[in-house]
């Protein structure tokens, strides 16, 4: 099999989901740090001119952007371990859920970097996503894959550290355990899956880390 | 295989896609039309997360979200596939249909929503991710390559839909001399008999996006 690469950044929960996919399957990769938001490769540029993100997959030499589309690609090229069900309906299912993720999962970001009226307006749509995912994504299940984790899971990845650590910073609290009784179950059960234990960034290093993209957010917003 | 039922609307871009997906494959179907100002309860039930169309129903289930739809087809009805059977192209084609619906859609309709200086700087970014499309036809006559393929019913909004929109916008977006192969790529799809079969007339379009693009252009005015 040809090599695998993998460019990321430690702190990205979209990242992380690759390395996890790319663990679950055990399949080797290099590691590369890309420094960010101002010192992106020259390698990166080249391989996502588009967007010119992390992460970028590189196999045999051609590079694959967008996480949710690198996990796709990482469960068509390595058949052990499916991320996605067999079942087409079960694996549209997962589709609309990745989907859903990718979709509304950046309100919380916008939580992270805003404040005043933006930061209420972020908070309650950030309060409807838990609130739809709650309802009606995870049913009675202990995993979006049922008894073990698969590309939901992968993709909602970010609600159980990097949602914890907004809310800390900000000073709001999102993920009741009497809100969202599955949710709050599923977030400790996910952490305990090793291969997630073992491959999610150190919580205080992601603290610093976002306070300093919240702190710089806020300063240039109040200065213009 | 089960009936299949199609919840849609004739003028949306996003299920004309479906149409063409379905009989691209051959396979019969019902055309539910929907009014989207009085949304009907099978609607609503069909889709309780997003309440929008296109929604295909098949075998009992029903499949919301246009992309994920395409794919579900692809995976059932497996003659004539849609997407490529290599991974690497896959992730590609899915790549481009994720710019083409985030980007290039509302992109384009941005630009010929928007007057003024608004208008000239949504132009600019609306032009750069046409670029980017016009790039993915060197060598091809679709997308797909000799034949039609996923991405083709991706993008296959362009040749009427944008037209449409610029026409109501006054402003021209795919100019021949700028696009060359989108606009023989145009030509070509529009060639295509069951293409052809699904496209609304162009007085309803032209109808709907004069109301849209006057309601967005009165909105902004009244903005300070």
């Amino acid at each position: 099999m040809a090599d695998v690469k993998l460019h990321g950044a430690w702190a990205s929960p979209f990242s992380c989901r690759v390395v996890w996919a790319l663990k679950l399957k055990g399949v080797p990769y290099e590691n590369i740090e890309e420094d960010l938001p101002n010192n992106k490769s020259k390698l990166l540029l080249q391989y996502n001119p588009v967007h010119k993100k992390i992460p970028v997959l590189v196999h045999g030499g051609k590079p694959i952007c967008e996480s949710m589309i690198i996990i796709e690609y990482i469960d068509e090229t390595w058949l052990q371990n499916p991320l996605l069900p067999s079942d087409p309906y079960q694996r549209a299912l997962a589709r609309f859920w990745v989907k859903f993720a990718e979709d509304k999962s950046s309100v919380v970001w916008t939580l992270l970097r805003s404040s005043g009226e933006e930061r209420e307006k972020a908070k309650n749509e950030s309060l409807e996503v838990l609130k739809t995912i709650e309802e009606h994504g995870l049913g009675d299940k202990k995993f979006f894959g049922g008894e073990e984790i698969g590309i939901v899971d992968i993709a909602f990845g970010w609600m159980s550290l990097w949602l914890g650590v907004i809310e800390e910073i900000v000073g709001v609290k999102l993920l009741e355990a009497h809100l969202f009784p599955r949710l709050y179950a599923w977030t400790k059960n996910f952490k305990e899956v090793p291969v997630i234990k073992q491959n999610l960034p150190d919580r205080h290093e992601l603290l610093l880390h976002c306070k300093g993209v919240r702190e710089k957010s806020l300063g240039s917003s109040s200065s213009s | 295989m089960g009936e299949v039922k199609l919840i849609a609307t004739t003028q949306s871009l996003f299920c004309a896609r479906i149409q063409w997906a379905l009989k691209f494959k051959g396979v019969e179907y019902e055309f539910i039309e929907e009014d989207l100002r009085n949304k009907s309860p099978l609607l609503l039930e069909s889709n309780r997360v997003y309440k929008k169309v296109p929604v295909l129903l098949h075998n009992g289930k029903s499949f919301p979200e246009s992309l994920i739809i395409l794919e579900y087809i692809d995976e059932v009805w497996k003659h004539n596939p849609l997407l490529p059977q290599d991974p690497s192209e896959r992730a590609l084609a899915r790549f481009w249909a994720k710019f083409s619906d985030e980007k290039v859609i509302f992109g384009a309709f941005g630009a010929c929503r928007t007057e003024g200086e608004q208008q000239e700087k949504a132009k600019e970014a609306a032009l750069e991710s046409l670029a980017f499309l016009e790039k993915q036809l060197e060598g091809k006559k679709f997308f797909g390559g000799e034949e039609l393929g996923y991405l083709d019913l991706v993008v296959g909004w362009i040749p009427l839909w944008l037209g449409v929109m610029e026409e109501i916008g006054g402003i021209k977006l795919l100019e021949e001399e700028r696009f060359p192969l989108l606009h023989e790529w145009s030509q070509n799809f529009h060639q295509i008999p069951l293409i052809k079969e699904c496209l609304p007339p162009r007085d309803n379009l032209l109808s709907y996006f004069q109301a849209s693009i006057s309601y967005h252009r009165s909105l902004a005015a009244k903005k300070p």
